[in-house]
């Protein structure tokens, strides 16, 4: 079996790109590299589009070993990989849709972020005037029985737009799919030429709910491609404002999903430890959202005793109170009734896509990029990662809980562990080429950062974990009551913003 | 015969009044168990003065019965809701008060409903009118169970007649009991609350009640939401006008009785929104396919009222 390097160095290594090797590769050794994906040997961590090129990132998971491959595509074309390893399909739809590569022989030809609205095509790529779009074509479900129901892109609540077709049997799911891109605002075309400043203030507003974990990785990523490290105090700032936002949105979700069942006791409580954490950062970061917290080079501002009391106080309220909520939603039967067996999703579902974040972890993928490529300070710190292994609502919601009480003590160590000193390191204008990997709440940010000599973003992609965990959710609700759709949607909470981009 | 007609049209006109404080009620209580500080209890009358000022925007290919249907609905709650001897049973129509009219009336007012559902063919009018049938397919024979054991105690159908017998004193009956439970999950199915729908959710795909009515605007929305609120009002005065007719008027009572039946008549509504708000406060809702179990528990208890009745007075 050939290592992920030595598949790598078949190609031109690429100097200057950290701390993940990046080799140019011919068309065969590009398509080799697929089928290693498709037998499940490495995991697909994104694909993404250059101004002539096609770069994929890989994983091998058992080494930690990780790589990017190039494909030069002079032609504009370039081997699909999506063929052959359907977690790659909506990527490739976007490459081409922005680039205009094309993935030659792809299974799914259609637009993915492109619903002929732009009045361009390959906004990204060559531009050009763009034709008339032709309607978008769902795929098709046969049978004499079968009704579609369209939902969205509006919804009856205030949630983000995206579209839901739903061919159903009576009351019985048969299929769902997906439409997305409602929210598509052209972030990486933005980010392109911007100033590194003005860049990460992007990036820390791709996805309001993990404006921390986006504007951390791509500060993380900055910094490797100009061969920089964050003084240790700025390290365990971020950290912590990390953790934050885990507990915020997970008190949220745990919450929500018991809401969307009709309980909404769970959502008023859970609602209250979620608005107390959002109050304590907003003291401890003079920002709810944590937004410009984490920065390349360091952190905004520093932690003063203030924020340290605040944060303090709040691990204990959460702690006195949490307890009493999880033993409320576990001994409640009317909602163990609804969340046990509901929209399941298999193990080998969950590999093959690679996803993370808590969908991962409730079926049995025990991937956490704290652990499987540790950054500072979580190299330092022991601490548990919950797995599940029935990977149904329940499992989900329990991955939270156990998320909450891990992040609870995390932030009392890192509170304790706090070094003193430098905040921020001056960040000085050159060339290179940097990636990152973080654990936001959701699961792992991916961050690619190519830096021009002169202080300027070159491309930036930045990957939502929600590309491999949208698609487990069309796999998940198959088989499920309609009824049940937003209990299994909103036990997944997939980014809509993230993903569009 | 004008005493008679003063009670008649004063009931009426009280069930309409009360209809929408006893939903704003609800709401409050509800919002104070879920620690929140909820709306005004009297924010439902503000709704509906909202929506009777709009415009009723009605989809294209609407037929007239998507049109005639909200005051169809109206009419029948309403005459269903005024059946009810709710604080004096000298009614009127008290000949006519009969709980096969009421939930004939009732069942009527739900097949125009579905039917408008389904008229404008968006795919969750549908989604809701079929399941709507399905839970009533269920309620109603459930119902219809549970008005069989209550007359064979009263020994009418009538209302009035009913309240009477119940006030004279018919003692402690097992099937008393399994009929106030039944009701009770009848009401709670036919009153589109938890566990069968949720009253104020915003899934669409979750919805019955609401997805019928989700093409419906302005003057059609403000009557199929009253008729709601009638509705409820008309579960919880039947259930107190047959398990605790204690203060209701007697037939050819005076005026001087009035006061009396009017403030017991709203302790037992108050007691009703505070049952309500608390059970719907404790439960998730249930699956589409787990209401027939829950509805089926309703027959069962109606079913099993009837036959004790029998074997206990012998053929």
């Amino acid at each position: 079996m050939q290592s992920l390097s030595a598949l790598l160095s078949a190609g031109t290594r690429r100097q200057g790109c950290r701390p993940w090797p990046r080799a140019i590769l011919e068309a065969g050794d590009w398509s080799a590299l697929a089928a290693h994906l498709a037998q499940g040997r490495f995991t697909l961590v994104s694909l993404w589009g250059d101004a002539d090129a096609v770069h994929m990132a890989l994983l091998d998971e058992a080494t930690g070993e990780a790589g990017i491959a190039t494909c030069l595509c002079p032609d504009r074309r370039f081997p699909s990989v999506g063929r052959i390893h359907p977690p790659a399909q909506r990527l490739e739809r976007a490459v081409q849709d922005l680039y205009g590569l094309t993935p030659d022989h792809a299974s799914d030809p259609r637009p993915w972020l492109d619903h002929g609205r732009w009045g361009i095509t390959a906004p990204l790529g060559r531009a050009a005037p763009a034709a008339p779009a032709a309607p978008y074509a769902f795929l098709a479900a046969e049978g004499a029985a079968l009704h579609q129901i369209p939902v969205g892109p509006v919804h009856a609540g205030i949630i983000e737009p995206g579209h839901f077709r739903f061919t159903c049997h009576g009351e019985t799911v048969v299929r769902l799919e997906e439409r997305l891109g409602y929210v598509h605002r052209g972030i990486e075309g933005l980010m392109g030429g911007a100033s590194i400043e003005e860049a990460a203030r992007l990036a820390g507003r791709i996805s309001g709910d993990s404006a921390v974990a986006f504007a951390l990785a791509f500060a993380r990523a900055v910094e490797a491609a100009r061969g920089i490290a964050a003084p240790a105090r700025a390290i365990w700032l971020r950290a912590l404002a990390a953790e934050l936002e885990r507990l915020a949105n997970h008190f949220g979700d745990v919450g929500a999903i018991c809401n969307d069942a009709a309980f909404a006791l769970m959502l008023a409580h859970c609602g209250v430890l979620r608005e107390r954490c959002l109050r304590a950062c907003d003291i401890a970061f003079g920002h709810r959202l944590m937004m410009d917290v984490a920065i390349p080079g360091g952190v905004a501002m520093d932690l003063g005793p203030e924020g340290v009391s605040a944060l303090r106080a709040l691990v204990t309220t959460a702690r006195a109170a949490f307890p009493e909520l999880v033993r409320l939603y576990d001994e409640t039967t009317s909602i163990q009734d609804r969340t046990v067996g509901t929209g399941i999703v298999k193990e080998a579902l969950v590999r093959r896509f690679g996803a993370g974040g808590f969908v991962g972890r409730a079926s049995g993928r025990a991937f956490d990029a704290r652990r499987v490529q540790p950054y500072p300070p979580y190299n330092q710190m022991p601490f548990s990662i919950p797995v599940r292994t029935d990977g149904d609502v329940n499992a989900r919601i329990w991955i939270r809980i156990l998320e909450i009480e891990e992040s609870l003590s995390l932030v009392t160590r890192l509170l304790d562990t706090l070094p003193a000193g430098p905040i921020q390191v001056p960040m000085e204008a050159g060339p290179g080429e940097g990636v990152a990997l973080v654990e936001g709440f959701r699961g792992d940010v991916f961050a690619y950062v190519r830096l021009d000599g002169e202080g300027r973003v070159a491309r930036a992609h930045l990957r939502d974990p929600s590309w491999f965990q949208w698609p487990l959710l069309e796999a998940a609700i198959e088989g499920n009551i309609v009824a049940d759709f937003p209990l299994c949607n909103k036990s997944f909470n997939c980014s809509y913003a993230g993903h569009d981009l | 015969m004008i005493g008679d007609l003063l009670i008649q049209g004063g009931q009426m006109l009280v069930v309409l009044a009360l209809a929408p404080l006893v939903t704003g009620v609800v709401r409050k209580l509800k919002a104070r168990l879920y620690r929140k500080r909820g709306a005004s209890v009297i924010q439902p009358y503000r709704d509906l003065a909202r929506l009777f000022r709009k415009e009723a925007v009605v989809a294209e290919g609407a037929s007239w019965l998507f049109r005639a249907a909200p005051y169809l609905i109206f009419a029948m709650t309403w005459v269903a809701a005024a059946l009810v001897p709710t604080f004096a049973s000298g009614l009127l129509f008290s000949w006519s008060a009969d709980l096969i009219a009421i939930t004939a009336l009732l069942g009527s007012a739900r097949f125009f409903l579905a039917l408008a559902g389904m008229d404008v063919g968006t795919p969750f009018g549908g989604l809701g009118s079929s399941r709507e049938m399905m839970i009533s397919s269920l309620a109603e024979p459930a119902m219809i169970m549970l008005v069989f054991c209550l007359a064979l105690v009263a020994g009418s159908t009538q209302l009035s007649t009913v309240a009477e017998v119940m006030l004279s004193g018919v003692g402690l009956r097992v099937s008393l009991a399994l009929a106030l439970i039944g009701l009770m999950i009848v009401a709670v199915a036919e009153n589109a609350r938890i566990p069968v729908d949720n009253p104020s959710t915003h899934l669409e795909l979750t919805m019955v009640h609401e997805a019928m009515v989700l093409e419906y605007s302005g003057r059609h929305l403000a009557l199929i939401e009253l008729s709601a609120q009638l509705k409820l009002l008309l579960y919880i005065s039947l259930i107190a006008c047959v398990f605790a007719p204690w203060g209701i008027a007697p037939v050819g009572a005076g005026l001087a009785h009035m006061p009396l039946g009017i403030a017991a008549y709203l302790g037992k509504l108050a007691i009703g929104a505070v049952l309500l708000a608390v059970f719907e406060a404790s439960l998730a809702k249930m699956r589409v396919f787990r209401v027939p179990d829950f509805l089926g528990a309703a027959l069962m208890l109606g079913l099993l009222g009837t036959l004790l009745l029998f074997v206990s007075r012998g053929l």
